[in-house]
């Protein structure tokens, strides 16, 4: 026993001193402890709980359907097929440069038909734009993939199949211009309030009705949640969220309406558009665009020579909606613009005599009438039938303009011209009504030859030179020309309607504005457009002399100026219709490219048109032979 | 409860009975407690967290624990019978015997990881580091009581300090870097309640920050690492966490979110940050994250108040002992306990480093649970010769809990 050497040192004050430091120390090392314990666990126990959660549960979105898209009379027009997509979620592959990482990927390659080097692009592509995001790496698969994926599921821990939808025409492709794509919504527009609770993935409208009502279409997500481990294992469900479906859109298309304008306008091969709308509603009955698409290519990854295909000049881009985006000039249909600012400014009376004697000289240029033609003394009723090109000369080189504008530039921009319409799609032309401010702003800036002249607004009464209009706002102008003067805003939409058929909101979209149309204009200029078409020698008089119900119409041929060839390109066709003439409906505006004279092709087009609005028997197509119209 | 264990506890035990062949009475029972209770919570813990952990064999992990458990027990009361001062004269023995010990895991051990820690035997894979720990405490106090009898001069210290760097070092090739630094602790503890001078302590630190600048960043820097990589990045990482699960400081983070997610009154069954492998190593090192977890603040504090409770009755026997010797290693286990438990419950909590050190008593590994109820033999015995001679001197009985 060595109980209390003598030669221990003995134990001292400063030893205690000692022992009283390392207590110290405990003590200290037992607060830290505990006050982080405190910390983590009471104060902010809810975040690390939340982050756990975060940890354990995986979310697999389940994408809503989207709401149908329904004729005015309900019939459906798009709806939606299932397909099955194959996703990976890239936090829960293997890590990328291990052996594991490129056996999945050479595994997935028969069924993906892609390489691994092209899948693990499109994965960096996504993880790039959102890192937690799954990414889709192929759709449409077959019931062979699936049961081999399913079999096989831990060689592709990472990898789902869900089922996606995509859209579904149901009337082949009809009003393909109209309803638009549906696409993975972009990183730019996960950036929007517009797609506030969307995530990378999530599928929405891109163009046309889908863009334009995607709100009501685009339904909610759901979620299938279940709890996995730290591999990424399934370990069992959690419960889901069910997606709700989209809202449906009933449009103011009446589709028999618009088969016949499309198979029409299509009749002749030539780019196009056709547009029938409801003269006090603004409501859009048919609107086509030539050359056509089948939309369904949209819902297939699509090529990028498919897509270069679809807008080339050589196809005469077949994705444009020549009826909002075709910018032309539009002939004489424009001649009831000229009419009615003269009238209203009262430089000439409805009855006033002008003579036509075939030419107007303006300094050194020489206007003459198409053909050379004279038609001697006329009024206007009798200019408008026979489309007198000298009457309307005489009125553009009488009526004022100043820099800013003009009567004719004033009235076709208070009916609706050089601005947009307003319709619910996007991407819509602005047009052009030219006033010497700014042909001469251009002069200024060198990018083109002269000033403004007299010539121009000599043009301009005819609709030739630099105006621009597309189909729609012709309608519009005719359709305040036809109500008294309201320029309605058109719309394809008429209400977004729940599954059930419940109306959730009515699209009447506001008047633009109500210019004056004094009653005797009106008269006087539907009675010179009834005329034109339902009297002999009037220009569409051969289309229309036999119509059961009175149309007031009207022809134009525009010039559209030269090849690069130096050969000038054929006219372009144009007719705008009113009926019935005595109160009218209806409006339909066709323009054809290359259609040579109004009556000749466009004319035709608007009759098929009518035919149907009114129900009366269909003519077969191209049944008019041309006789040589007076314009 | 208390009370009644109070009653029986304090009973007479008869003179010359088992109990008092076994020194019973005069052992520390709160301590007794503490360690009892710790070894019983990880035995808990163990049945309830790492049920799936081997396939088919649910209590794998816990009836390992339970034996490792008893035979610790075992040895506790063994040494506590055991008058620590004997071994003062086996110094230079137990001394050789730790440096052999290392030094034949170098050579012939098995290698886990990269690193050479355990010795097979046929029952169990030990770990001579951890062994290592509690010689070098009772063989440096010893050296230490021969070496500063006459006064502390430069010389003395510096050659105790070597005495315990040694082994360290060696701890440090295997590479265990958390072994050699508890080594390290417990050096410095037994120097510093030796009465070391304070000047000593400052040149020590002096040439600890310039050899911990030679080794994170001179030596790296001309191409010659001295930490494992892995080593290096563990240290560093906690100052840099990421969410990268690559990283090191996932671990850390991962430990954090679970702990925290116990919030109050733990998640039970629902402990998914555990329970699903997201913190790996859940048995052994994050043994603290997963009673946080589970049990939440009110676990996690109960089992950090019988760390508190050990470590008091630890430090008590500080002045308690009746010779330096029993002070000096009533010190040096002290350290040892109170480094381990803060490194440890510190990187569950993310405040320290990932080091691979264990939780005494709770952590699951053999070799951790002998060496700790060993350390506790010892604390009993300096405890039972303190009352011994207390009593000697006063004839009294004394109850066991007090």
């Amino acid at each position: 026993m060595y109980r209390h050497r003598p030669d221990e040192p003995p134990r001292t004050a400063a030893l205690s001193r000692r022992a009283t430091l390392v207590t110290g120390i405990a003590v200290a090392i037992f607060a830290v402890v505990f006050l982080r314990l405190w910390y983590l666990q009471v104060l902010s126990g809810d975040d690390f709980r939340e982050q756990a959660n975060d940890n354990r549960v995986r979310e697999v979105r389940v994408q809503a359907p989207r709401g149908n898209i329904v004729d005015r009379d309900g019939k459906v027009l798009v709806a939606n097929k299932t397909q099955l997509a194959l996703y990976v979620q890239p936090r829960d592959l293997p890590k990328p440069g291990t052996d594991e990482r490129s056996s999945l990927m050479q595994g997935l390659e028969p069924i993906t038909g892609d390489s691994a080097a092209e899948m693990e692009a499109e994965i960096s592509r996504v993880r790039e734009e959102s890192p937690t995001s799954p990414v889709i790496l192929a759709q449409g698969l077959g019931a062979g993939k699936i049961f081999f994926l399913r079999e096989n599921r831990d060689r592709f821990l990472g990898v789902t199949v869900e089922r996606v939808f995509t859209r579904d025409y149901r009337q082949g492709d009809i009003a393909a211009h109209l309803f638009g794509n549906v696409g993975e919504v972009t990183a730019e527009q996960l950036d929007l309030p517009r797609y506030g609770g969307l995530e990378q993935g999530d599928s929405v409208g891109q163009s046309g009705i889908e863009y334009e009502y995607d709100r009501f279409l685009r339904g909610q997500p759901g979620a299938d949640r279940f709890q996995v481990d730290a591999l990424g294992r399934p370990t069992g469900q959690l419960g889901s969220e069910r997606a709700a479906a989209g809202d449906n859109i009933r449009l103011t298309i009446d589709s028999d309406l618009q088969a016949t304008a499309d198979g029409a306008l299509g009749s002749f091969g030539l780019p196009g558009a056709a547009v029938a709308m409801d003269v006090e509603t603004g409501e859009v009955l048919a609107m086509s665009s030539a050359p056509s698409f089948d939309p369904e290519i949209f819902t297939k990854p699509i090529t990028e020579g498919q897509y270069k295909s679809l807008i080339s000049r050589q196809n005469d881009a077949p994705l444009a909606n020549r009826a909002t985006q075709g910018l032309y000039p539009t002939g004489s249909i424009f001649k009831v613009v000229t009419a009615l600012g003269a009238l209203k400014s009262g430089d000439i009376t409805p009855d006033e005599i002008v003579v036509d004697d075939g030419v107007l000289k303006l300094d050194t240029v020489v206007f003459k009438n198409a053909q050379d033609a004279v038609f001697g003394p006329i009024n206007m009723s009798d200019a408008l039938k026979v489309s007198s090109d000298i009457y309307f000369y005489e009125l553009g080189k009488d009526l004022p303009y100043a820099k800013g504008g003009g009567v004719i530039q004033d009235t076709a921009m208070d009916l609706g011209l050089g601005e947009q319409t307003g319709i619910d799609l996007p991407a819509e032309g602005d047009g052009l009504v030219p006033t010497p401010a700014w042909r001469n702003r251009l002069y200024n800036d060198d990018l083109t030859d002269r000033p403004w002249t007299d010539c121009d607004n000599v043009n301009l009464a005819v609709g030739q030179g630099d105006l621009q209009a597309d189909p729609l706002q012709m309608a519009v102008a005719y359709g305040a020309l036809a109500n008294g003067g309201r320029v309605v805003t058109p719309h394809l939409a008429q209400s977004a309607e729940t599954v059930t058929g419940e109306v959730l909101e009515e699209i009447r979209p506001a008047d633009k504005r109500t210019v004056e149309v004094p009653e005797d204009a009106r008269a006087t200029i539907l009675g010179g457009l009834e005329r034109a078409a339902m009297e002999e020698k009037g220009t569409s008089y051969p289309v229309f002399g036999n119509f059961p119900i009175p149309v007031a119409g009207k022809t134009g041929t525009a010039e559209r100026g030269f090849y690069n060839s130096g050969l000038p390109v054929p006219d372009q066709a144009w007719y705008a219709a009113l009926a019935p003439a005595d109160d009218p409906e209806i409006v339909v505006v066709v323009t054809i490219e290359r259609g040579g004279f109004g009556a000749g092709s466009a004319a035709p087009v608007a009759a098929r048109i009518l035919e149907k609005y009114f129900n009366l028997p269909i003519t077969p197509a191209i049944a008019v032979q041309q006789e040589t119209p007076v314009e | 409860m208390m009370e009644a264990a109070r009653a029986t506890m304090t009973m007479e035990v008869p003179r010359g009975g088992i109990a008092e062949r076994m020194r019973l009475p005069y052992m520390d029972g709160w301590m007794l407690l503490a360690a009892v209770g710790l070894i019983v919570c990880s035995c808990v813990v163990l049945a309830e967290a790492t049920a799936d952990d081997v396939a088919g064999s649910p209590l794998f992990f816990v009836l390992r624990q339970i034996s490792y458990g008893l035979v610790g027990l075992s040895l506790m009361l063994a040494i506590a019978r055991i008058d620590y001062s004997r071994f003062r004269e086996l110094r230079v023995g137990l001394y050789s015997a730790m440096i052999a010990a290392i030094s034949l895991v170098l050579v012939f051990g098995a290698a886990a990881r990269g690193s050479r820690r355990w010795i097979e035997l046929p029952f169990f894979r030990f770990q001579p580091s951890e062994l290592a720990k509690v010689l070098l405490v009772v063989s440096l106090a010893a050296f230490v009581i021969e070496r500063t009898r006459r006064g502390h001069d430069p010389k003395q210290t510096a050659r105790l300090l070597m005495v315990g760097l040694a082994p360290a070092a060696l701890v440090f090739l295997q590479p265990d870097l958390g072994t050699a630094l508890v080594i390290g602790v417990i050096t410095i503890a037994v120097l510093f309640l030796a009465g070391v001078p304070w000047r000593h302590f400052a040149a020590m630190g002096a040439v600890l920050a310039a050899f911990a600048g030679l080794v994170l960043v001179a030596a790296p820097a001309v191409g010659v690492p001295i930490l494992q990589s892995y080593q290096q990045e563990r240290l560093t990482s906690f100052l840099n966490p990421s969410d990268d699960p690559s990283d090191s400081s996932y671990q850390l983070n991962q430990s954090r979110i679970a702990i925290g997610a116990g919030e109050r009154t733990g998640r039970g069954e629902g402990a998914s940050q555990t329970e699903l492998d997201f913190l790996p190593e859940h048995h052994t090192d994050f043994i603290f994250a997963v009673i946080g977890e589970r049990y939440g603040f009110v676990g996690a504090a109960f089992i950090l108040s019988l760390y508190a409770l050990l470590v008091w009755r630890t430090l008590r026997l500080l002045t308690l002992s009746k010779n330096l010797y029993g002070t000096l290693i009533a010190g040096g286990i002290a350290a040892m306990l109170m480094f381990q438990v803060l490194v440890n419950v510190g990187m569950n909590l993310a405040i320290m480093p990932v080091t691979g050190i264990t939780l005494p008593l709770m952590s699951y590994g053999g070799s951790s649970v002998l060496v700790t109820f060993m350390a506790i033999g010892l604390l009993q015995s300096i405890h039972v010769q303190a009352q011994l001679s207390a009593r000697d001197r006063s004839g009294a009985p004394t109850p066991l809990l007090r």
